[in-house]
């Protein structure tokens, strides 16, 4: 039986998928929220700190699937790290709870300089399912209220090649 | 139950009666879940009201009570039903109404960000530990406070609510579609389970019925749901006990899954693929031969998994009993999915509360005795091996015919409840529509409300260390509890 499985690892085709090309539109918007100075800072690696600020939990789901096998984003040197202290980027799902509006911010303040904000999702973004709802941030729940927001990646959820292509263009620069 | 029989049930509420009561009898109602002569399915308020559903013990199967509550109070049932309190607290929050009688006031879903009266729990060299509302990993908010001797948890209390977007107000007023689309999202992990649910409540409050072929693809996107969440806890679990190898292969599959769902109904989730009066994706020949490749692929490849697991000691000497959850509480909380079916209660909607497709097919339900991580586990490995079958049942004999029925304007008043079977366990959604159509009042009620308070009392004497790895193998929702 284990021998079945590692076989199946020797003989079959590796299962990771090829990097697609850094997303232009994130590009373009990183080229408008950090500065050149700030941007020669990013690029080779990232250790970026996921923080649910009021998600549905399906922007999470995709996050998950960038550590499989198969996006497996260790390759580009993207590394999920546990905290905070430890994390170049905070890659944010929202919308932003009222409830969790404060510990957002502390994240924040515990993340070292040079540090960067991602908004995942349309919730992130503040044009997600929920807006107008009583319980989030500013009636929209956009990260972008709490946070200075570098890079929006935005989908409900994004997939994790566009969650890729997003990062991948954050590591350009 | 007789105790209902005096009050005629409403016309408006489908399928099943929905009974407006004394206080008298809301109280003895409270007695009867209280001796486990009923099961608790949902407790909630609007602003002049409080409703409860229940099953067992009534001529029908499930009934809803409600309470008029004109001066903002109502007995409290959690003093006769533990299950009720959480319950009870939220709508104190949402609703302001107040339970007379109760003896745990603490707000639950508001105020979340505030200081906050743990139960204390004293003795010779007991230390506190808290953890969250940001955990390590990639995984909701919510907070912990373990009481530990040495590495010995003594108490867990959980400080839930993180995640409240006050979505029950949000849907008041919104059109039926958009509001599918809101209730598609209480728990993004069950999509496919809230949208169906949804649908089903409008459907019976409208007293119309999806198509058959429409119900046969809501089935085949539920049990995809289902086995792609379960492989990924499967995984995850095994992650949590530190065995990679079962990790990597289950994420594959899991991965497999989504692609194939993504490229056959165009979402890797099949969000929005249900609609209130169908469904809105077809499936072709193609795609249902796609679909029966997938179902033979994963079968053996899950056994492999399964055959690994069972056969490595230092993984299963983590898992077996470990984070036992005794018979007792799972009947007392009606706990649903494989919470309950892992500590041997015997239920399941789709058997048990019949709904199409279902009601035509083969259906076996999985149970085990021993409740502990190892219990749960089998349990989910056992229904996705059950899933693909369903899958490979419905695409071979797919009815023709359309993929919605047109939803009339509601003729008056119009209400109707919805028990659907999601990866965790029994989705409920009660709905009120106005005389416009639009949403009156929505109420969806996530598996995890009875789920998590049972994973405070299956840490209880086990290590700290191994709490992530209990509380993967419940993997209750935040988002779908805080609402
Ligand atoms: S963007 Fe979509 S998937 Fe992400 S949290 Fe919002 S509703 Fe959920």
């Amino acid at each position: 039986m284990r021998a079945g499985l590692l076989l199946r690892g020797l003989l079959g085709g590796p299962a990771t998928v090829a990097a697609p090309a850094p997303a232009t539109d994130a590009l373009a918007e990183l080229a408008r929220t950090v500065d050149a100075a700030a941007r020669r800072r990013l690029g080779r690696s990232l250790s970026i700190r996921e923080v649910d600020a009021g998600s549905c939990n399906g922007c999470e789901l995709e996050i998950h699937a960038l550590n499989n096998p198969v996006y497996d984003v260790e390759r580009f040197g993207l590394r999920f790290v546990a905290s905070p202290r430890h994390a170049d980027v905070l890659l944010v799902t929202g919308p932003v709870t009222r409830n969790m509006a404060f510990a957002l911010r502390r994240a924040w303040d515990c993340t070292p300089e040079p540090r960067w904000v991602v908004a995942v999702g349309d919730c992130g973004a503040g044009c997600g399912a929920f807006v107008g709802a009583p319980g989030i941030v500013a009636g929209t729940g956009a990260v972008s209220e709490v946070l200075p927001v570098a890079l929006h990646i935005k989908g409900c959820p994004p997939t994790p090649m566009q969650l890729l292509a997003g990062l991948l263009a954050l590591m350009e620069g | 139950m007789t105790l209902l029989a005096p009050f005629a049930p409403l016309p408006a509420h489908h399928p099943w009666p929905r009974h407006v009561v004394d206080e008298a009898t809301w109280q003895a109602v409270g007695a009867r879940l209280g001796d486990g002569a009923a099961d608790l399915l949902g407790l909630w308020g609007e602003p002049d009201a409080v409703h409860l559903a229940l099953h067992r013990g009534m001529e029908q199967g499930v009934a809803v009570v409600s309470l008029p509550c004109p001066d903002g109070r109502f007995p409290s049932v959690g003093e006769l039903h533990a299950p009720a309190i959480r319950l009870e607290r939220a709508v104190r929050d949402l609703w302001g109404l107040e339970p007379v009688g109760a003896s745990d006031l603490r707000p639950w879903l508001a105020a979340v960000d505030q200081p906050y009266d743990f139960l204390p729990a004293e003795g010779p060299g007991l230390h506190e530990i808290p953890v969250g509302p940001i955990h390590a990993g990639i995984i909701e908010p919510g907070h912990f406070r373990f009481t530990a001797n040495g590495e010995t948890v003594v108490r867990l209390e959980q400080r839930l609510g993180w995640v409240h977007k006050g979505i029950e107000r949000r849907l008041a007023g919104t059109g039926l579609l958009e509001a599918a689309r809101i209730v598609a999202r209480v728990s993004g992990d069950s999509t496919v389970a809230y949208g169906v649910a949804f649908a089903r409540a409008a459907e019976a409050a409208l007293a119309v019925q999806a198509p058959p072929r429409a119900q046969a693809l809501r089935g085949v996107m539920a049990e995809l749901e289902r086995a792609a969440n379960h492989l990924g806890d499967i995984g995850a679990i095994c992650n949590d006990a530190a065995f990679t190898l079962i990790h990597a292969h289950a994420a594959l599959l899991r991965e497999g899954v989504l692609r194939t769902a993504g490229e056959l109904f165009g979402h890797r989730l099949m969000m929005d693929r249900v609609v209130p009066g169908g469904v809105a994706i077809d499936l072709d020949e193609a795609g249902g031969r796609r679909l029966r490749a997938l179902a033979a692929e994963i079968r053996p490849r899950l056994a492999e998994l399964a055959a690994v697991y069972d056969r490595t000691p230092s993984l299963r000497d983590r898992t077996v009993t470990t984070g036992v959850v005794g018979a007792a509480l799972v009947r007392q909380w009606a706990a649903g999915g494989f919470v309950g079916r892992a500590s041997g209660r015997d239920f399941d909607t789709r058997r048990d509360l019949p709904y199409p497709p279902y009601d035509r097919l083969r259906l076996a339900v999985p149970t085990r005795t021993t409740g502990d991580v190892d219990a749960r586990l089998w349990v989910r490995v056992d229904e996705v091996q059950h899933s693909l079958g369903l899958i490979e049942q419905l695409v071979a004999d797919l009815p023709g015919g359309p993929l919605t029925v047109s939803l009339p304007p509601p003729a008056g008043a119009a209400e109707g409840l919805a028990l659907v079977e999601g990866f965790r366990g029994d989705v409920l959604v009660w709905l009120r529509l106005a005389p416009d159509g639009k949403v009156a009042r929505c109420h969806p009620r996530d598996p995890s409300w009875f789920q998590w308070p049972l994973l405070e009392a299956a840490i209880e004497g086990n290590i700290v260390a191994d709490f992530p790895l209990c509380n993967k193998s419940f993997n209750c929702s935040y988002a779908g509890h805080d609402l």
